[in-house]
């Protein structure tokens, strides 16, 4: 496969991995820690929303980001005919 | 039937069961020993990495920690499954596509050098068997509280069923056998958590449960905690009282050592494709999910109900669950102003003492509870049948037997594989080469059952070690081997050095060499220390590298190689 078409994959790559992880920090460091005093002033389901995120809430994130990443991964495989037969 | 018939049966089942599957998946070879012949499927393997993933501590410690610590607890929570995004994102794919045995391996050929080889290995076998130590353990804690057998006999039977599949089936049957482990603990810690949010709350899954309303008064849990809580003089349990910065950098030393540990990294080698170790990431972070979000519910059931029975209570009427663990030692009660009723409250918080507490003639907290025993003691508490407490010693048991045997695996497969196979022994025949893993192996276990028994007084302390050296070496040299082509041997070696030397000497000190608190850096405690190490490990790399010779191109060509997916074949060690 030429160079420049690889270079073309690995630069979506590194870009979906940004946008994941910058999902993975607001979550777990953002609502979790940073914010989770102010969130706790809302409440859903019973509970202070900070207090939620912290205990609950970024590890549901966390499941989705994965399966996330793993579908747009194996879209961006085929599209670059680098995936394994 | 009482508590420990049914838990010779459950434990005797269970025993069986792994015995069964070890002598079913036997190893045949090398690739079968390391790495299962690379041909577990992802959703297998993700099971098996969460069983192996979840040890004592997970099953037994964190629900108690959380329980007594509340929001702060958290930082066990995201720390111990944030890492798997990092891990499915960022490590495990480029890893598989490499296809060797171990981590060393990557970090010995992406950074050319033999040297770099050996400190990989060094903090690889440091980490897995301080890790593997405190397993031993905790097997010998369940078996001596539930089957009444001397500590170190508890010990022995340990390391004997450890021993026999980890030596006969490798890692193929450590896989396999996990897989059954996972069942048996995840069953184990659900049913006590459904049983008891029926109870409380009157709804079957423990995650809503815990925002539910209390079936005894209507108040909602939560709400209910924090005004008991408040009363005792302790602080609000759902807000953060000490300071976030902190948490903050515990929670990322715990999600990058769990990124960085071994004997977690090399379960992503045993898929049989790039896609596979992507997917198998996902899974098995669903199945340690499954425990990660219950546990902050049997924590705060828990501490109500613990609360609620102890409040108040009279001595000579408290239930018989209250009797049994004082006999150990880990429960005990003492009747500070002679009134014959439990006083359980915070007396370090001082205006609480001489506003509260003073008034009603309390002279100081009487009851001191040992925070692993809530897990254990929580069936017993809600008053839950025999066999639910059974099920639970088993489930501590599979938690601490997967776990060790996917460390001690690490230790064989670093001695065999990275010290004697790829620096002191190349010529080694691959059936040598497997008789030698299965001896290491053999050493690994007994000693570290030794250890167990014996155990050296940093053990308990040197969890902090294990999560924050991982962060700080092989994280970055990792990342920094796969996404920067750039990234040489001078840089990698020294980063390494830096992040390893720092966060021990860090560690020691503020454990050992008379630091107090106060002269923690920034109000980071030890624990966190490691995230601090990763980053000082990521600057010194860049720098050094900047200012040497950029690696060679067959090195560069590697790195582009490992970065698509095609042409993965199987692990090997040509």
């Amino acid at each position: 496969m030429a160079n420049k078409d690889l270079q073309g994959y690995w630069r979506t790559n590194v870009r979906y991995l940004i946008g994941l992880l910058v999902v993975w920090f607001l979550v777990s460091y953002g609502a979790g820690i940073i914010f989770a005093p102010a969130l706790n002033e809302f409440t859903i389901g019973g509970f202070p929303l900070g207090f939620w995120f912290a205990q609950q809430g970024s590890i549901y994130v966390f499941v989705v980001l994965i399966f996330v990443y793993v579908y747009l991964m194996n879209r961006l495989d085929r599209k670059y005919d680098v995936d394994e037969k | 039937m009482d508590v420990q018939i049914w838990t010779f049966i459950i434990v005797g089942i269970t025993f069986s069961i792994y015995i069964g599957v070890a002598i079913w998946a036997r190893a045949g070879s090398t690739s079968d020993f390391y790495v299962a012949g690379g041909g577990v499927p992802p959703i297998v393997n993700g099971m098996a990495t969460a069983a192996d993933w979840m040890s004592a501590a997970s099953f037994i410690s964190m629900a108690g920690l959380i329980s007594f610590m509340g929001y702060q607890g958290s930082q066990y929570l995201m720390g111990w499954t944030g890492g798997y995004v990092l891990l499915a994102l960022l490590l495990a794919p480029y890893l598989r596509k490499f296809g060797k045995f171990t981590v060393p391996d990557f970090i010995g050929e992406r950074y050319y050098s033999q040297t770099a080889r050996l400190v990989a290995v060094f903090c690889a076998l440091f980490v897995s068997f301080t890790y593997v130590v405190g397993q031993m353990k905790g097997v010998g804690l369940a078996f001596s509280r539930f089957l009444e057998v001397p500590f170190e006999w508890g010990v022995v039977i340990g390391v004997v069923i450890v021993l026999f599949y980890a030596v006969l089936g490798g890692m193929k049957g450590i896989t396999y056998t996990q897989v059954a482990q996972y069942c048996v603990l995840i069953f184990a810690f659900m049913v006590p958590a459904i049983f008891i949010s029926m109870l409380m709350v009157g709804n079957p899954i423990p995650q809503l449960g815990l925002g539910g309303t209390l079936l005894s008064d209507g108040t909602p849990l939560l709400t209910k905690l924090n005004e008991l809580s408040v009363d005792l003089g302790f602080q609000e349990y759902t807000t953060a009282h000490k300071g976030r910065v902190d948490l903050f950098f515990v929670t990322a030393a715990l999600m990058l050592g769990t990124a960085g540990l071994p004997h977690v990294i090399v379960r992503f080698f045993t898929v049989p494709k790039v896609s596979g170790a992507r997917i198998s990431a996902g899974w098995a972070l669903i199945f340690i999910a499954l425990l990660y979000t219950t546990a902050p519910a049997i924590a705060a059931f828990a501490r109500t109900n613990m609360i609620n029975t102890v409040k108040d209570a009279e001595y000579t009427s408290v239930p018989s669950w209250f009797k049994s663990w004082e006999t150990t030692g880990l429960l005990s009660y003492e009747d500070k102003n002679g009134d014959g009723i439990i006083q359980y409250y915070n007396d370090a918080n001082e205006t609480f003492v001489e506003e509260v507490a003073a008034a009603r003639g309390w002279e100081g907290n009487e009851l001191t509870i040992d925070r692993d025993i809530i897990v254990l003691a929580n069936p017993e508490i809600a008053n839950l049948p025999a066999w639910v407490v059974a099920l639970v010693v088993a489930g501590g048991l599979a938690a601490a037997l997967s776990t060790a045997a996917g460390l001690l695996l690490v230790i064989s497969s670093s001695i065999a594989h990275d010290l004697l196979k790829n620096w002191l022994k190349p010529d080694i025949s691959e059936k040598n080469e497997l008789i030698a893993a299965r001896i290491a192996i053999t050493v690994a276990v007994v000693v570290a059952g030794y250890f167990g028994i014996n155990p050296p007084g940093f053990v308990a302390q040197v969890v902090a070690f294990a999560f924050g050296l991982a962060a700080a070496s092989f994280f970055p040299a990792i990342v920094m081997g796969i996404f920067s082509k750039r990234m040489n041997m001078q840089g990698a070696v020294s980063g390494m050095v830096t992040g390893l030397i720092f966060t021990a000497v860090y560690i020691w000190y503020f454990k050992y060499g008379g630091g107090t608190p106060e002269q923690y850096w920034f109000g980071i405690s030890p624990e966190g220390i490691g995230t601090l190490g990763m980053i000082f490990n990521f600057v010194v790399s860049l720098t050094v590298s900047a200012f040497t010779p950029a690696p060679p191109d067959d090195v560069q060509e590697m790195v582009e190689n490992i970065r698509i997916p095609r042409g993965a074949g199987t692990a090997s060690s040509h």
